[in-house]
């Protein structure tokens, strides 16, 4: 098998309990990402996605196994790998536009003043809060200060973004206006995304790929559920598309009925499932190739089993 | 409607300021003890005698305010010096003495904060050195030092360097774990981290122990300064005491909660330059 972007192998978190054994919280994740895609992780909660999340980011280390990138080992925080928090995470010091400075400043120290004015300008721009600017985050909306922590992240163009449930804090049409932009930044800068998310509908709309975890405690990355629908996709018209509900009702059935006994495939990876696609060859293989990743082509978007 | 219940306040604090000058004056006047038995020869020490009780009324201590303030800065030899004069020499040596505290006690405080180690081990002497009186410090500090300005200096020095020492290592402990995290994610050095990050996140308890400190010191001077003698608004303020001169002791009571409220006030509008709303 070749391998992805992003490997992550046999990953395990574990706790030292009160009785003086060992509190396993999720065992033995493996699973790649490839360049370009865009990944959601959907679980309950205590399955340990924040913390897969945060091994990744290099603020967390697993009790076991190890995280790859770009055939180089995770050991620590990087500006390669990029975070957005649920809770924005701005220092409320500074401006939006100085919150974006700081970040581009610290990715490319050489760079001008007005190189890195220019440049924080712009992806505040595409958030569309050019007109906000000067202001600090605790005079923005939730859903303002989670685009500028975006637009953060975009603009110091890391070859991994990690997203923790960024739309869990805000009300529902707030969450639907920032999906779209997330959209079209990611359909600008051909990023590579890992996002936590609590609602099915957001992963369907926004990823080429959908991790589903089993329970805690020892809880797995049971399943990898293909999103076989083509881009670009729109809020709206995402329920006409074909394969949109069997991908919704194959992800709610998981959570629902099925995350307390799910494992993983028998290789260790999860079971690969392409539930738009027609029956016969639904869940099919859990060893696919690698096909090329691109998002301009999402029905094939990369995916490695 | 806010600025209508500020004018509100404003005219209720005029009229508790009259009717407490008023009540004072009127009780001045009237002769302490009246009647018509004979009084003792102690009595008539005591001032008894008088028609006019030895606490100066509210009138003249203003008249003596006048004059005094008309002409802050003489200097008429060493125990005869204006009350300006006297003044800058306490703020002196608080300012010096503070200074060098928040010196020591911010940047120790930083070490504190960020190093549980270094709280755990320190936390003792600050636990013992933090209640004693400052100016319990002030024998040993004559002795070592020699000076009677430089001990003043030192025990306001000594008196200012806890809460700011407190207040530092207490912010910097408690910068939010996010920010941290967004100082690492873009991979901050330790120093840049201290200085972009953690410094601005505390800087409000910073002042805040700050603004405790300078309060404390400009207590503390009056003190201090009625036991070294020389010169400060502590030594004339007994200096009046010892000339019996009321009128300039309540003058100086006054001027000295006026300079305190300046230090507090100046403290309070850099606190404000720092602060943010998270």
């Amino acid at each position: 098998m070749s391998r992805s972007f992003l490997e992550v192998d046999r990953l395990s978190k574990r706790f030292p309990a009160p009785d003086g054994g060992e509190f396993t919280v999720f065992k033995d994740a493996t699973f790649g990402i490839e360049k370009g895609e865009f990944v959601c992780i959907i679980g309950h909660s205590g399955c340990g996605k924040s913390t897969i999340l945060n091994v990744l980011a290099g603020l967390d280390q697993g009790s076991g196994g190890n995280v790859i990138m770009n055939g180089k080992e995770v050991s620590g925080p990087s500006l390669d790998r990029g975070v957005v928090f649920q809770n924005y995470s701005l220092l409320p010091w500074m401006s939006a536009l100085s919150n974006i400075i700081f970040g581009v400043r610290a990715r490319w120290p050489q760079w001008s003043k007005e190189k890195v004015r220019e440049h924080s300008e712009y992806y505040l721009n595409l958030v569309g809060l050019d007109k906000a600017m000067h202001r600090k985050p605790s005079q923005l909306s939730g859903g303002m200060r989670q685009r500028v922590s975006i637009a953060r992240a975009f603009a110091t163009k890391p070859e991994l973004l990690l997203l923790d449930e960024p739309f869990g804090a805000l009300d529902a049409l707030t969450r639907g206006v920032i999906q779209d932009e997330l959209l079209k930044i990611w359909g600008e800068t051909q990023q590579t995304v890992f996002m936590i998310t609590h609602d099915v509908d957001e992963a369907i709309l926004l990823s080429d790929r959908i991790l589903l975890m089993s329970n805690g405690p020892e809880a797995e990355v049971a399943e990898s559920v293909k999103v076989d629908i083509p881009r670009p996709r729109t809020r709206s018209g995402l329920m006409d598309v074909p394969g949109f509900y069997k991908v919704r009702n194959y992800l709610v059935d998981f959570l629902i009925n099925r995350s307390d006994t799910a494992t993983t495939g028998e290789d260790g990876r999860p079971k690969f499932i392409n539930p738009a696609a027609d029956s016969d060859d639904s869940g099919a293989t859990s060893a696919g190739a690698a096909s090329s990743s691109g998002k301009e082509q999402a029905p094939q978007a990369a995916s490695s089993f | 409607m806010i600025k209508s219940f500020r004018v509100r306040g404003a005219l209720l604090t005029g009229l508790f300021l009259i009717l407490f000058l008023g009540i004072w004056e009127m009780s001045i006047n009237t002769p302490a003890l009246l009647g018509d038995q004979e009084m003792s020869e102690y009595e008539q020490l005591a001032g008894g005698g008088s028609q006019r009780s030895g606490v100066p009324a509210p009138s003249e201590v203003i008249t003596h305010a006048a004059a005094a303030l008309s002409d802050p800065f003489y200097v008429r030899g060493s125990n005869d010096m204006g009350i300006g004069i006297q003044l800058a020499h306490s703020l002196n040596r608080v300012l010096v003495g503070f200074a060098l505290a928040s010196l020591i006690a911010i940047p120790l405080g930083f070490v504190i904060g960020m190093s549980p180690l270094m709280y755990q081990a320190l936390n003792p002497f600050i636990q013992v050195l933090r209640p004693i009186s400052p100016l319990a410090w002030m024998p040993l500090a004559l002795f070592i030092i020699q000076d009677a300005n430089r001990s003043a200096v030192f025990v306001i020095f000594i008196c200012s360097i806890w809460p700011m020492l407190m207040n530092t290592a207490f912010g910097v402990a408690n910068v939010r774990s996010d920010w941290l995290n967004v100082a690492r994610t873009h991979e901050l050095g330790n120093l840049r981290t201290a200085f972009q990050v953690i410094l601005p996140a505390a800087a409000p308890t910073i002042l805040t122990g700050m603004r405790i400190s300078i309060g404390i010191a400009w207590l503390v001077i009056v003190a201090a300064e009625m036991l070294v003698g020389g010169t400060g608004i502590g030594y004339y303020v007994w200096n009046e005491w010892n000339n019996l001169d009321l009128t300039s002791v309540i003058f100086s009571i006054l001027m000295i909660g006026l300079i305190g409220m300046v230090l507090d006030m100046s403290l309070a509008g850099a606190a404000r330059l720092v602060d943010y709303q998270e």
